[in-house]
């Protein structure tokens, strides 16, 4: 309990310097840009409580938001993906897992689940953050496409990383 | 009062959803608004101070760059210099500068600790703030261009909304001819292009021609701002669009000059009491 809470401040600190420092600098112009930091989210423990996720989501966005001179965009952006974290966890995950505190890693998890969980969270995340960046509906076509290429980007960046932290446990969620 | 109850913990993670995004949304539109940017920006003094650190870090790799443009600017200073001596010898100088204009801009010298240009809504981080003497609403510069306008001061640090931004707009002036236009970025997408709006139809414009800042702004008047490479872009009945090169290099910031206009409390409250007439 204790290890997992210290994993995940230093996750965190890891992933928003790596954001701030490097991935901002890094993207095609801004028709393709990642944001690696929402791993933050998708890996807090799994049987966190619903308004914990929301107030730690919300302040990872919030930091993004200073280095970005951003306020609220990230963080309105974080909190839908949290909200699509608890209903995805609802809908897949069976009752004695919920209700563990395991970190839903690639090793953790499996392949398939893992894809499509970091797959349809990105593309939730980087729609509200370029609307809500763009405010408005002029231009939508191109908002669409650097919404679609920066998931891609962004979903390639987070499995690279998985990849390199891949360690293979018990598989408990053979489902 | 139990089936609410049961109603509000079974959707309780919808109900935070809510609360949560609205608190963000709000946030948001309230730092849209120019003048009412909230303390989680650049210019905070941790986020100021880790993008100064690594930048000291980075600037090591452009210095020869640096060294460069500064001996060129030098250069360029001296000659100015020189033909201001020049004119002075002659008995009857020529040389007209106002004493009102002469004293009028003072420049803060800063160095850019953070600047992007890949995003929508680019924004640099200067490592001097209001110690300095640096203002929310001054214009920045550097040798050869205009920056942007600073939105945000703290003590030690200032964030500036670049020129490379959706709300940013200069007015500006095409050589020779005295015709007044706004400078947008326009294309959101390449850094080293940007746009001259609404210049009236009936004027000439011609490639290579130079953009200069119009004074009319919070620049000195004269600045160089860029030259013009693609003319007849129409906006509408009666105006033009004009794409500019930018002489301003944001990709390579390093050094860069705070303009503080010394007037304008006189000319703030000249146009406040003609408003109030009006």
């Amino acid at each position: 309990m204790g290890r997992i809470i210290i994993i995940n401040i230093v996750r965190f600190f890891i992933l928003v310097l790596l954001q701030v420092a490097l991935f901002k600098n890094i993207g095609y112009y801004n028709v393709a840009a990642a944001f690696p930091y929402i791993f933050i989210i998708f890996l807090l423990p799994i049987g966190l409580p619903n308004l914990l996720l929301f107030i730690l989501a919300f302040l990872t966005g919030l930091t993004v938001d200073a280095f970005y001179d951003s306020v609220g965009v990230h963080a309105a952006a974080c909190v839908t993906l949290a909200l699509y974290r608890i209903f995805f966890h609802k809908v897949t995950l069976e009752v004695e897992i919920k209700d563990s505190f395991n970190t839903p890693s690639l090793g953790e998890m499996g392949t398939k689940w893992f894809l499509s969980y970091i797959f349809f969270g990105t593309l939730i995340h980087h729609l509200v953050l370029f609307l809500l960046e763009t405010f408005s509906f002029a231009n939508f076509l191109y908002t669409l496409a650097s919404i679609f290429l920066s998931s891609i980007f962004t979903v390639a960046v987070l499995l690279l990383m998985s990849l390199l932290v891949y360690r293979k446990k018990s598989r408990i969620s053979n489902i | 009062m139990k089936n609410l109850w049961l109603f509000l913990v079974r959707y309780n993670a919808i109900f935070w959803f809510i609360l949560f995004f609205v608190l963000s949304v709000i946030l948001v539109v309230n730092n849209n608004n120019f003048q009412r940017a909230s303390f989680i920006n650049s210019s905070n003094i941790l986020v100021g101070s880790f993008y100064k650190q690594v930048n000291s870090w980075k600037s090591y790799l452009s210095l020869s760059d640096a060294n460069e443009k500064l001996a060129a600017e030098n250069v360029l200073l001296r000659q100015q210099i020189q033909n201001l001596l020049q004119a002075d010898t002659t008995a009857d100088s020529v040389y007209l500068a106002d004493s009102i204009e002469q004293g009028r801009y003072a420049f803060i010298v800063a160095n850019v600790a953070n600047n992007s240009v890949h995003q929508k809504s680019n924004y640099l981080t200067l490592d001097k703030g209001s110690e300095a003497g640096i203002e929310k609403g001054m214009g920045v510069i550097t040798s050869n261009g205009v920056v942007g306008i600073v939105l945000q001061t703290s003590r030690h640090f200032s964030s500036v909304q670049s020129l490379l931004h959706p709300d940013t707009k200069i007015s500006v002036t095409l050589d020779s001819s005295g015709i007044f236009g706004s400078l947008v970025w326009g294309s959101n997408i390449d850094p080293r292009f940007a746009m001259v709006r609404d210049i009236p139809n009936h004027v000439q414009v011609k490639q290579g021609q130079k953009v200069f800042t119009s004074g009319y702004s919070l620049f000195p008047e004269g600045i160089e701002v860029g030259e013009v490479i693609e003319t007849g872009i129409k906006s509408g009945e009666s105006f033009l669009d004009v794409k500019i090169r930018l002489s301003t290099n944001f990709s390579n910031l390093s050094h860069v000059y705070v303009v503080r206009d010394l007037l304008v409390k006189e000319k703030e409250t000249l146009e406040e009491t003609s408003q109030d007439n009006g």
